[in-house]
C-alpha cells in the first residue's frame, strides 16, 4: 500500500519527480495549497474509499501519519 | 428517514435573473499569477460570475424580476397566487420578512401565504419540499418559490478560498396543485453540529455586530476577512459534499424505486466543478446528463439549480417531457434531493438587470 500511496500522493502534488519521505510535513511543500488539500481528500476517497473528516485531518502532520491513518481505516 | 412523496403537485415554470455586471476570474489578481489562475479555473470550472458589486441590485430585485417574467409568461392572474416563499440568506432587512415585501411589490393578494426560509445551497430543495407541502391538499392552488442570494456581498474580496467562487442571482419556480399528478419525491437532511463549517460569525443576535466585527484579520490560509464576512471551511464542505450528495441521490432512488438510467438530467447545486464531478462519478452518471452553469455564473447559492435549468436546459424544458433529479448541499449543514417530472413547462430566457 505504501508504494501506491506515495505514487498517488505525488500525482496529487502534480510533481512525479518529487522526493516524498514519511517524515515530511506535507503542508510545508511548495506544491501544497487549498486545492491540493481537496485533491488529497478526493484521492483517498477514490482510491482507498477513505474519508477523513476535517477535524481528524487537521491532526495529521506528516506523510507517514497520513499513510498510517489510511492503513488504520482500511484494515 | 427524511424521505417524502408529495403528490398532486406539478412544476409549471421556472425563470432566473442575474446582474448584468460580470467579474472575470481570468483577471482576478487575488488568485495569483497566470499559472495559479489557470489551475483555479481548471479545478473549479468557474470562469466568470455575475455580481451586484458596486450596484444597488439586491436579491429581492432579482427574484421580483424573475417572478414578474414567469407570472406573465404563465398567464397567471396574480389574485390566484396563494403561496409565496422566499428562500435566501440575503434578504432586504433583519425584519420584516422579504417575502412580505415581495407580496406587496408583486401586487399579490393579501390572502397570499408568505414566508421566508433561511437556507443557502440546499435552499431550493427545502423550498420545493415546503411549497409542495403547502399546495398538496388543494386548498392553495398556485405557488411561487423565489430563491436567490447576493452571496458576493458576504464574501471578503481578500479571501481567495471563497470570493472567486460565488456569483449572485434570483429565481422563480412556479408550482400548482393538480389532482393525480405524480408530484415530488424528496430527501432532506441536516447536520447542525457542523454549522461552523460555513458561517458569518457576527451580525446576528448570537454575536451582534460591534466595532470589532469590522476589523480585518489575516488567517492561516492567507485569507483576510472580518467577522461580518462568510467563513467557508473548504475542505470540510468538500468532504461533506462528496459524501452526502451521492448518498442523498442514491438513497432517494432506492427508497422510491427510481431508475436513475431513466433520469434525463441531474441538476446539481453548482458548488464547484471538482466537487460536482466527484458526485457525478459516484452516482455513475455520464457528463451529458449533468449540466453546468457555474462556468458563467459561479456558485449562486440557492439559485444555482433553477438557474442551471433556465440557462442550460431551457429549450428542452419548454419542448419535451423530462425526468429531473436535483441535489443541493451546503450551509447548515443542510442537504437534500428532489425528483420530479416535467411535461413542457414555461421557461423564459434568463433576464439581466
Amino acid at each position: 500500500m505504501k508504494e501506491k500511496f506515495i505514487e498517488l500522493f505525488k500525482e496529487v502534488l502534480e510533481n512525479e519527480d518529487k522526493e516524498v519521505n514519511m517524515d515530511d510535513q506535507f503542508r510545508d511543500y511548495d506544491e501544497w495549497d487549498s486545492l491540493t488539500y481537496l485533491s488529497v481528500i478526493a484521492m483517498l476517497d477514490d482510491e482507498f474509499d477513505v474519508i477523513i473528516e476535517t477535524e481528524d485531518f487537521k491532526k495529521i502532520r506528516t506523510v507517514g501519519d497520513l499513510l498510517a491513518e489510511v492503513e488504520k481505516r482500511t484494515a | 428517514m427524511g424521505f417524502q412523496h408529495i403528490k398532486n403537485i406539478k412544476v409549471s415554470g421556472v425563470s432566473a435573473c442575474v446582474p448584468k455586471h460580470i467579474e472575470d476570474n481570468r483577471e482576478l489578481e487575488l488568485l495569483g499569477n497566470a499559472e495559479q489562475i489557470a489551475k483555479f479555473i481548471e479545478t473549479t470550472g468557474i470562469i466568470t460570475r455575475h455580481t451586484v458589486t458596486g450596484q444597488d441590485i439586491r436579491t429581492s430585485d432579482m427574484c421580483y424580476t424573475a417572478a414578474e417574467q414567469l407570472i406573465s409568461e404563465l398567464g397567471w392572474d396574480k389574485n390566484d397566487i396563494d403561496v409565496l416563499l422566499f428562500v435566501s440568506q440575503t434578504g432586504d432587512y433583519i425584519l420584516p420578512a422579504t417575502s412580505c415585501i415581495l407580496q406587496g411589490r408583486l401586487g399579490l393578494s393579501n390572502d397570499c401565504f408568505t414566508m421566508d426560509i433561511s437556507l443557502g445551497c440546499s435552499g431550493w430543495i427545502h423550498g420545493m419540499a415546503t411549497i409542495g407541502a403547502l399546495l398538496q391538499n388543494g386548498s392553495f392552488k398556485k405557488g411561487l418559490l423565489l430563491a436567490g442570494d447576493t452571496s458576493t456581498m458576504t464574501k471578503s474580496p481578500k479571501d481567495k478560498s471563497s470570493y472567486p467562487l460565488f456569483g449572485d442571482g434570483g429565481t422563480a419556480t412556479a408550482l400548482e396543485y393538480e389532482e393525480g399528478a405524480e408530484g415530488l419525491k424528496i430527501h432532506t437532511s441536516t447536520d447542525g453540529n457542523a454549522h461552523q463549517a460555513i458561517i458569518i460569525p457576527d451580525g446576528g443576535f448570537r454575536n451582534f455586530y460591534t466595532e470589532e466585527s469590522f476589523i480585518e484579520k489575516e488567517y492561516e490560509d492567507g485569507s483576510i476577512r472580518h467577522n461580518l464576512h462568510t467563513y467557508l471551511d473548504g475542505p470540510a464542505v468538500f468532504t461533506f459534499g462528496i459524501t452526502k450528495g451521492p448518498r442523498s441521490i442514491t438513497g432517494l432512488a432506492q427508497h422510491y424505486d427510481i431508475n436513475l438510467d431513466n433520469v434525463d438530467y441531474f441538476v446539481m447545486h453548482q458548488a464547484n466543478k471538482f466537487l460536482v464531478e466527484k458526485v457525478r462519478k459516484k452516482i455513475k452518471v455520464g457528463p451529458e446528463k449533468v449540466p453546468y452553469s457555474l462556468d458563467e455564473y459561479g456558485n449562486t447559492s440557492c439559485s444555482s439549480i433553477p438557474l442551471t435549468m433556465v440557462t442550460r436546459m431551457g429549450e428542452e424544458l419548454r419542448g419535451k417531457p423530462l425526468e429531473i433529479m436535483s441535489c443541493g448541499f451546503g450551509v447548515g449543514l443542510s442537504w437534500g434531493s428532489v425528483y420530479f417530472k416535467t411535461a413542457g413547462i414555461v421557461c423564459p430566457e434568463i433576464t439581466y438587470i
